[in-house]
């Protein structure tokens, strides 16, 4: 337990202080919001239509961003291998790289989204179920990000390589976080969306952290 | 026909020259016989009119495409469970094999979406599930070609095939749980399937033929793959690292 700790508190620190960290995601969040805008025009009914999808495409890319920290640099300068070699189990130490990334990333957008609705005009009562879905879907985007960031681990800047794996994957959480915002800001009861993305993201946690442990088991044969 | 048996590389590569005439040949005769058929002795349907004859094509590519990838992760299974060394070559071998016939479902099924639908592309849960097929195909293959030492590559491979597997039964129920635009089941069905004799003989033969030719096109990538890693293996013993 210490060590699984140990490993949070370590990520999470290694999170805020190094750069392109948890700033750095919620900063380019923040950004994709305010690009949008200008892109579709200020209306603001053009724009809350398209706030739920919007906000979570925006949790899908920034979360992207933080991807390749957790694993190449520790497989690159060997903190890899000393946590192989704990007594801890590869799942709990990919479950800790997995907690500590959601902790600097999907927490802080499940805090900043609500803030940030009336940038794009979302309903007032669809505001806490945005937090509420994300608060929901984020954790399974870092399982499955951690996953394939332990895969891809071994390839040299694989950022682009990375979003090819992650983000089809990562289909699911968008349309049932979206469609249970829309349908909050509609006036309809989210129940039935909220449900389905809570069960798509359990799943994606238990196989996420699975795979991930699998991944990292890679290095060390 | 032990699985064993065939584990050596050498060994497996004899019997795929021995089996690729016959396979090759057999889907293109089905694929013909089934052409014919399909075009021309088949009726049209009461409703779409010749326009229905496009499932020849496109219903085969779209099971093709879900087989694939099953065999993948199938073999994926087999690769990381025993360690059984063909497995990989399989899985790595099938990859755009699949991700082409995904292609031409998607294609086709746009073709036959514009008449039937009045539009090429919807977002429904069975198109949406099967673009993300696809996408995982390209997933897989780049993984592949992004970690240059293969045995490293084959390991991350085989992970990423089991985890994109989850798709697969969504793909499959995705028109029975979601009441969408594309229709439901009519073959596969557990009261047996829903479709007129007359068309569903061709249909079959044509998924026959579809089936032979992936695996004629299989054996055929897979010597290729047995051939380019004893070159690896020539090269690499030839020139010490570093040169």
């Amino acid at each position: 337990m210490r060590t699984f700790l140990a490993i949070i508190w370590r990520d999470v620190i290694l999170g805020i202080r190094a750069s392109g960290g948890a700033a750095l995601s919620a900063a380019f969040f923040t950004l994709i919001l305010v690009l949008v805008p200008f892109g579709l025009g200020p209306g603001p009914a053009t724009l809350q239509a398209a706030a739920p999808g919007l906000f979570w495409m925006a949790a899908l890319l920034s979360t992207l961003l933080g991807l390749e920290r957790i694993i190449q640099p520790d497989s690159e300068d060997g903190t890899m291998d000393l946590v192989r070699l704990s007594p801890l189990p590869l799942e709990l130490s990919a479950l800790a790289k997995i907690i500590a990334h959601w902790l600097t990333s999907g927490l802080i957008l499940t805090v900043l989204a609500p803030l940030l609705a009336p940038l794009l005009n979302l309903s007032f009562e669809a505001a806490p179920v945005l937090a509420l879905t994300l608060l929901l879907g984020t954790p399974a985007l870092s399982a499955i990000g951690t996953a394939m960031a332990a895969l891809g681990s071994s390839v040299q800047r694989g950022g682009m390589v990375l979003a090819l794996l992650v983000l089809p994957l990562n289909i699911p959480f968008l349309i049932f976080g979206s469609s249970a915002v829309a349908s909050a800001q509609a006036g309809e009861d989210p129940g039935q969306a909220l449900l389905l993305l809570g069960a798509a993201s359990l799943i994606a946690m238990v196989v996420g952290t699975i795979a991930a442990a699998a991944a990292l088991r890679i290095g060390d044969e | 026909m032990n699985i064993w048996y065939y584990a050596n590389p050498e060994r497996f590569a004899g019997l795929a020259r021995t089996l690729l005439p016959w396979t090759m040949g057999l889907a293109l005769i089905l694929a013909s016989l089934a052409t014919v058929w399909g075009l021309a002795i088949a009726p049209p349907d009461y409703q779409q009119g010749d326009a229905m004859r496009i499932i020849y094509v496109h219903v085969p590519a779209a099971w093709m495409a879900m087989f694939v990838y099953a065999v993948m992760a199938v073999s994926s299974a087999l690769a990381f469970i025993w360690n059984h060394p063909l497995a990989d070559v399989a899985a790595k071998a099938s990859a755009p094999i699949g991700a082409v016939f995904t292609a031409l479902a998607l294609v086709t099924g746009m073709l036959w979406g514009q008449p039937m639908w009045g539009t090429w592309w919807v977002w429904d849960a069975r198109l949406t599930s099967v673009l993300i097929l696809f996408f995982l195909y390209l997933g897989y293959i780049v993984l592949w070609s992004a970690i240059e030492e293969p045995a490293r590559a084959a390991r991350a491979a085989r992970i990423l095939a089991l985890v994109g597997a989850v798709n697969l039964p969504i793909i499959k129920f995705s028109v029975d749980w979601w009441n969408t635009l594309h229709q439901p089941a009519t073959v596969f069905r557990m009261d047996g399937p829903t479709m007129a004799p007359e068309m569903l003989t061709p249909l079959l033969i044509m998924g026959l033929a579809y089936n032979l030719l992936y695996v004629a096109i299989l054996f055929m990538r897979m010597r290729a793959e047995i051939a380019e890693r004893r070159l690896r293996t020539i090269r690499l013993g030839l020139e010490p690292a570093g040169s």
